[in-house]
C-alpha cells in the first residue's frame, strides 16, 4: 500500500483515474493460478484446476475440466461435458439459461451466446454497478451450429486473442467450402480428409457442406461420433454420417469421399485406409501458408471458430468497454491497438489455455 | 485475378506431379484468353514486369497502418509478400464492384513508369482481396516459387491439347505471351502456329537405361559407344546472327554461358554436353562445373577460371539443312568435319569408346578414365534423331553407384499417399575421435525402398522417437542403437552449406541393414576420400 500511495502522489489526476478503475474492477475479478476468480461471488470462470464453484463458458477441454465440486454452465455445455467426461464430471451441476440473471453471494451473473461452439456463452459478472464480461472464446461469423454472439455493454471486456494479429482475416466460410467441393470434383479418384476439431469445427464443416448442397454420406472418424450425434439431437441437421472404417468398405469405396476427423488422426496410421488422400485442415491457422506447408496440408480451409482481427477490434468497440483485458493468444498486438484507440488495455497472462486450438 | 491466385495457392501446396498437372490443365480449360496465357508466362518466367523492391513494399504498407502492428505481423508470418497481402487495409468505400482480371493487372503494371510504379501497385492492392493481393505482390517482386518448372507447364499444355510435349517445346521459343495462337491450336480451333523465328530449340533425343538381359539381345556391332559425360546436356543453335544455348528441356540458358555463346560462329544446331575447362588440356570436375550452374549472369573472373566448352554429340541441322532423319553414322561423319572448323578451346568431339564385345565395355564402364564420366552411351549406328525417349536406339549404361552405410537420424512425414508415413530420412555417418564419436548428417533420401520396407522403417521411427518437431521426428541413434541404411549415390560435392562439408548427388536407400550395429556404420573420412579423388 505504501508504494501505491507514493505512486498516486506523483501522478496527475487524469492518469490516476484508470488505475483506481483497475483497482475497483480487479476486486471483482482477477487472475489466480486456478483461473479467473471472483472474490465476492467466490467462483472461478473456466478454472484449469478443480475448484469449489466453477462457471464454464464452453465445452472445449482447456476451458471445461472435470472434478469441480459445482458447475454452472449452459445446459448444452453441461451435456457436452457429460459426453466427454462421463455423467459424474462434477459434484453438482446447474444449468444457466441464456439471458437469465443468477445471484451468487450478491454478485449477479448472466450467460449470453458467444457464437463459438454449441452451448458456448459469455459470462457477465455484475457487482455494485460494475459489469465485466468474460467472453471466453467467441466469433462473429455466422454459424448454423450455434447461437450468434450478442454484444453486451460493459465496463470491462475480457477478450481472447487467439487470432489477435492484423494478419488474421478469415474469409467467408462458404468460399472455403466451395474450394473443398471444387477440389473433390477435380480429383474424383482421391479422398479428401478434412481435419477439424471434434467439438464444433467438425460439425460446422459438415453443416456447411450440407448447406452447399453436398448430399452424399460424410465419413467420420470415431472420435467425432458421440458429439455429432449430440448435435443432431439438438436439431442441427448434419445429414447422413457413416463411420470411416475399413469394414464399411474397401479402399476404393473412399474414392471421391469426404472424410472428417480430428487433425491428429491424419498423421496417424488410421489414414492409410484412404486412396491417395488430399489432406485438408479446417482452421484459422491455415491463413498462414507456412503453417499449411509445415503440416503437410494440401488444401487449407480457413474456417475458424475464433474471432479474427477485424471481429476482435469491432467487438471491443461495440461493447463500449472502457477497459479491455486480453487473455490467451497474441495479447500484445491487441493491447497495442487498444492503446492507439485510447482504450485502457492489459494482458491477463492466464495460464493453461491452448492458444493454438482452432 | 482470383482464379490465378487460387491456382498459385493450390500449386504451392500440391506435392504430386499429377496433381499439379490436373490443376494446370483445369485452369487452362476454364480461364479465357489472355489471362490463361499470362498466367502461363508468369509460371514459365516469361512475363516481364518491372520489379518492386521489398523496401518499397514495406514503405507502402507502413504509410497505411501502425508500424508497430505491422512489425508484430511480419515477425509472426516471416514472409513480406504474404504479410503485406494480409494486413493491407481495406477502405470500405474503396472496394470496386469486381476485382481486376489478371490481364488488367499485368497491363497496368507493364504500363507503369518507374516513378509511378508504387502508386499503381498500391491502387491495385486497394482493389483486390487477400489472395489476389498476394498474387499481385508475387508478380511484382519476381519469382513465384510455386514448385512448377517451365517443363511441367509445357507438359500441362501438352496434356491439355492432347499433343506430344516435344511439339510444344519445338514451338515455344517462337511464341510470346499471352500465347493466344497456341491455345487456339490446342483447343482445336486453329491450325498449329507456324514458327518463323530463328534459332529455335529442337526437342532432344534421350536414352533408356540398360536393363537386365537387354544386352544379350543386342549385337555389339550395331552400336557405337561414347562416354556419358556428367555435365549439362545442351543444344547450341546459331542462325542469322541469333545464338542460343538451350537446356535439354528447351530453357534458354545462353545468359549463364556468354563465353560459349560468343564462340558460336556458325549456322547449325549442335547437341552436346556443357563442361568446364579447356578440352585440349583438362576437363573440369562436377564441382568445377557447379561454379557455373544456376546463375543468371556470370562475372568475367568466373568465366576465366571455369571456362565453358561443349563436347559435341550430334549435329541436327547445318546451314538450314535438316539432318535429324539421317542415320547416326552419317550424322557423326558430318559432325566430325563440322567440329573441326570450330574454336578448339570451346568445342570438341565426344570420343568413341572402342569395344568389340559387351564384356570389354563392361570393364571400361566400371573404371572410366575421368571422374566426370558417369558411364557409357550406346547409340545404334542406323538410328535417326528423334524427340523423346524411344526404346531401342539409344541406351545409357551407368557406372555403379557409390554406397555408404549411414545411420538414420531424422524422419519426416511424407505427402499425399505417404502423409501417414515417415518416409523422408536424414542419415549421418560417424565423426570425431575414438570414444567421442558423433553422427553428422550427410544427406536425405526418400526413395529406394519397397512399400513393405517403408512400413518397417515407419514402425521403427515411431518406436524409437526421442523428439518431435512438427512433422519431423528425431530418431534414437547412438553407438549402441540405430538403424543402418545402405545409401547409394551418384557422386559427392563439397558443400559449405552442410556441417559435414559434403553433399550427395541423387542419394537413395539401397538396402536396410537391420543386421548391422550402428557403430559399424561408415565414418566421414570414407566420404572425404571420395571427394579428393
Amino acid at each position: 500500500m505504501r508504494e501505491s500511495a507514493v505512486t498516486y502522489n506523483r501522478l496527475p489526476a487524469a492518469e490516476l483515474y484508470p488505475i483506481l478503475e483497475t483497482m475497483r474492477t480487479s476486486v471483482l475479478l482477477h487472475p489466480r493460478p486456478e483461473g479467473l476468480y471472483c472474490p465476492p461471488g467466490d467462483f472461478f470462470i473456466d478454472p484449469v484446476r478443480p475448484v469449489n464453484r466453477a462457471l464454464i463458458t464452453h465445452g472445449h477441454s482447456d476451458h471445461a475440466r472435470s472434478g469441480h465440486r459445482s458447475v454452472l454452465a449452459t445446459q448444452q455445455t453441461l451435456d457436452i461435458m457429460g459426453l466427454r467426461y462421463g455423467e459424474d464430471f462434477a459434484g453438482t451441476t446447474q444449468a444457466a439459461r441464456l439471458g437469465e440473471t443468477i445471484a451468487l453471494d450478491g454478485v449477479s451473473v448472466s450467460f449470453h451466446p458467444a457464437g463459438h461452439v454449441l452451448g458456448s456463452a459469455q459470462i457477465a459478472v455484475e457487482h455494485q454497478g460494475t459489469r465485466i464480461v468474460a467472453s471466453g472464446d467467441y466469433k462473429r461469423q455466422r454459424d448454423a451450429t450455434c447461437a450468434p454472439f450478442e454484444p453486451i455493454p460493459c465496463d470491462v471486456f475480457i477478450t481472447e486473442a487467439t487470432f489477435g494479429l492484423p494478419v488474421f482475416r478469415h474469409p467467408p466460410d462458404t468460399e472455403e467450402i466451395a474450394r473443398l467441393l471444387k477440389s473433390a470434383a477435380q480429383f474424383p479418384e482421391r479422398s479428401h480428409l478434412v481435419g477439424a476439431y471434434a467439438l464444433g469445427k467438425a460439425q460446422r464443416v459438415m453443416r456447411l457442406l450440407r448447406d452447399a448442397g453436398y448430399d452424399r454420406p460424410l465419413y467420420i472418424h470415431g472420435a467425432l461420433a458421440k458429439l455429432s450425434e449430440y448435435y443432431q439431437s439438438q436439431g442441427i441437421d448434419l445429414g447422413t454420417l457413416e463411420p470411416a472404417t475399413v469394414e464399411s468398405g474397401g479402399k476404393d469405396d473412399f474414392a471421391g469421399a469426404i472424410v472428417v476427423g480430428p487433425p491428429s488422426a491424419f498423421a496417424d496410421r488410421w489414414a492409410r485406409r484412404f486412396p491417395d488422400p488430399i489432406s485438408c485442415f479446417a482452421s484459422g491457422w491455415m491463413r498462414i501458408r507456412q503453417r499449411a506447408k509445415q503440416g503437410g496440408v494440401e488444401l487449407p480451409l480457413i474456417i475458424s471458430d475464433h474471432a479474427d482481427w477485424d471481429e476482435l477490434t469491432a467487438t471491443i468497440k461495440e461493447t463500449g468497454a472502457e477497459e479491455v483485458w486480453v487473455t490467451h493468444g497474441r495479447e500484445e498486438a491487441l493491447v497495442r491497438w487498444c492503446e492507439l484507440k485510447g482504450i485502457a488495455a492489459r494482458p491477463l497472462h492466464l495460464v493453461g489455455y491452448e492458444d493454438e486450438g482452432d | 485475378m482470383n482464379r490465378f491466385a487460387e491456382l498459385l495457392d493450390r500449386l504451392v501446396l500440391t506435392p504430386s506431379r499429377n496433381g499439379k498437372l490436373t490443376l494446370l490443365t483445369d485452369y487452362f480449360r476454364s480461364v479465357e484468353d489472355p489471362d490463361r496465357g499470362l498466367a502461363l508466362a508468369a509460371i514459365t518466367g516469361d512475363l516481364h514486369i518491372a520489379a518492386v523492391k521489398p523496401a518499397m513494399l514495406r514503405m507502402l504498407v507502413t504509410e497505411r497502418m501502425d508500424p508497430v502492428l505491422f512489425g508484430y505481423s511480419y515477425d509472426y508470418v516471416g514472409d513480406l509478400a504474404e504479410t503485406v497481402s494480409l494486413v493491407w487495409p481495406q477502405t470500405p468505400g474503396n472496394i470496386p464492384n469486381r476485382e481486376p482480371t489478371l490481364g488488367e493487372v499485368v497491363a497496368k503494371l507493364q504500363a507503369a513508369s518507374r516513378s509511378d510504379g508504387p502508386k499503381v501497385l498500391a491502387g491495385l492492392l486497394d482493389s483486390a482481396g487477400i489472395s489476389a493481393r498476394f498474387a499481385i505482390i508475387k508478380l511484382v517482386t519476381g519469382g513465384l516459387r510455386i514448385g512448377v518448372s517451365a517443363r511441367l507447364a509445357k507438359q500441362a499444355l501438352a496434356d491439355f491439347g492432347k499433343v506430344e510435349v516435344a511439339e510444344i517445346e519445338e514451338l515455344w521459343h517462337g511464341l510470346s505471351p499471352p500465347y493466344t495462337a497456341l491455345f487456339a491450336w490446342l483447343e482445336g480451333k486453329a491450325e498449329k502456329p507456324r514458327n518463323t523465328a530463328l534459332a529455335l530449340f529442337r526437342p532432344v533425343m534421350l536414352s533408356n537405361p540398360v536393363g537386365d538381359g537387354d544386352l544379350e539381345k543386342l549385337d555389339p556391332a550395331d552400336y557405337a559407344a561414347e562416354w556419358k559425360w556428367d555435365g549439362i546436356r545442351v543444344q547450341a543453335v546459331a542462325e542469322g546472327g541469333i545464338r542460343r544455348l538451350y537446356s535439354r528441356t528447351g530453357d534458354d540458358v545462353s545468359g549463364a554461358f556468354p563465353d560459349l555463346a560468343e564462340a558460336m560462329h556458325f549456322s547449325a544446331t549442335l547437341d552436346g554436353e556443357l563442361l568446364v575447362g579447356d578440352p585440349r588440356e583438362a576437363t573440369g570436375t562436377f564441382s568445377d562445373l557447379q561454379q557455373r550452374l544456376n546463375r543468371k549472369t556470370v562475372a568475367p573472373k568466373m568465366q576465366q577460371q571455369y571456362p565453358a566448352f561443349m563436347r559435341c554429340y550430334d549435329l541436327l541441322q547445318v546451314g538450314g539443312e535438316e539432318l535429324r532423319a539421317l542415320p547416326f553414322r552419317e550424322r557423326r561423319g558430318r559432325l566430325e568435319s563440322f567440329v573441326a572448323t570450330l574454336d578448339p578451346s570451346r568445342f570438341d568431339l565426344s570420343p568413341f569408346v572402342d569395344f568389340t564385345d559387351w564384356q570389354t565395355l563392361e570393364e571400361l564402364r566400371r573404371a572410366p578414365p575421368h571422374p566426370i564420366i558417369e558411364g557409357v552411351m550406346l547409340k545404334r549406328w542406323d538410328s535417326a534423331y528423334v524427340a523423346g525417349r524411344p526404346k531401342g536406339p539409344w541406351f545409357k549404361w551407368k557406372r555403379d553407384p557409390h554406397t555408404v552405410d549411414a545411420v538414420l537420424m531424422y524422419a519426416q512425414r511424407g505427402h499425399g499417399k505417404r502423409s501417414s508415413f515417415y518416409s523422408d530420412y536424414t542419415f549421418g555417418v560417424w565423426t570425431g575421435a575414438e570414444g567421442e564419436e558423433e553422427l553428422v548428417p550427410v544427406g536425405k533420401a526418400y526413395f529406394g525402398f519397397t512399400d513393405e520396407e517403408l512400413k518397417q522403417i515407419d514402425k521403427y521411427v515411431r518406436d524409437n522417437t526421442i523428439e518431435r518437431f512438427g512433422p519431423v521426428r528425431s530418431v534414437r541413434a547412438d553407438r549402441d542403437n540405430g538403424l543402418v541404411l545402405e545409401v547409394a549415390f551418384e557422386g559427392l560435392n563439397r558443400s559449405t552449406r552442410h556441417k559435414s562439408g559434403v553433399a550427395m548427388r541423387f542419394p537413395r536407400i539401397s538396402r536396410l541393414r537391420w543386421d548391422k550395429p550402428a557403430n559399424e556404420a561408415d565414418r566421414i573420412e570414407t566420404l572425404q576420400a571420395l571427394l579428393d579423388r
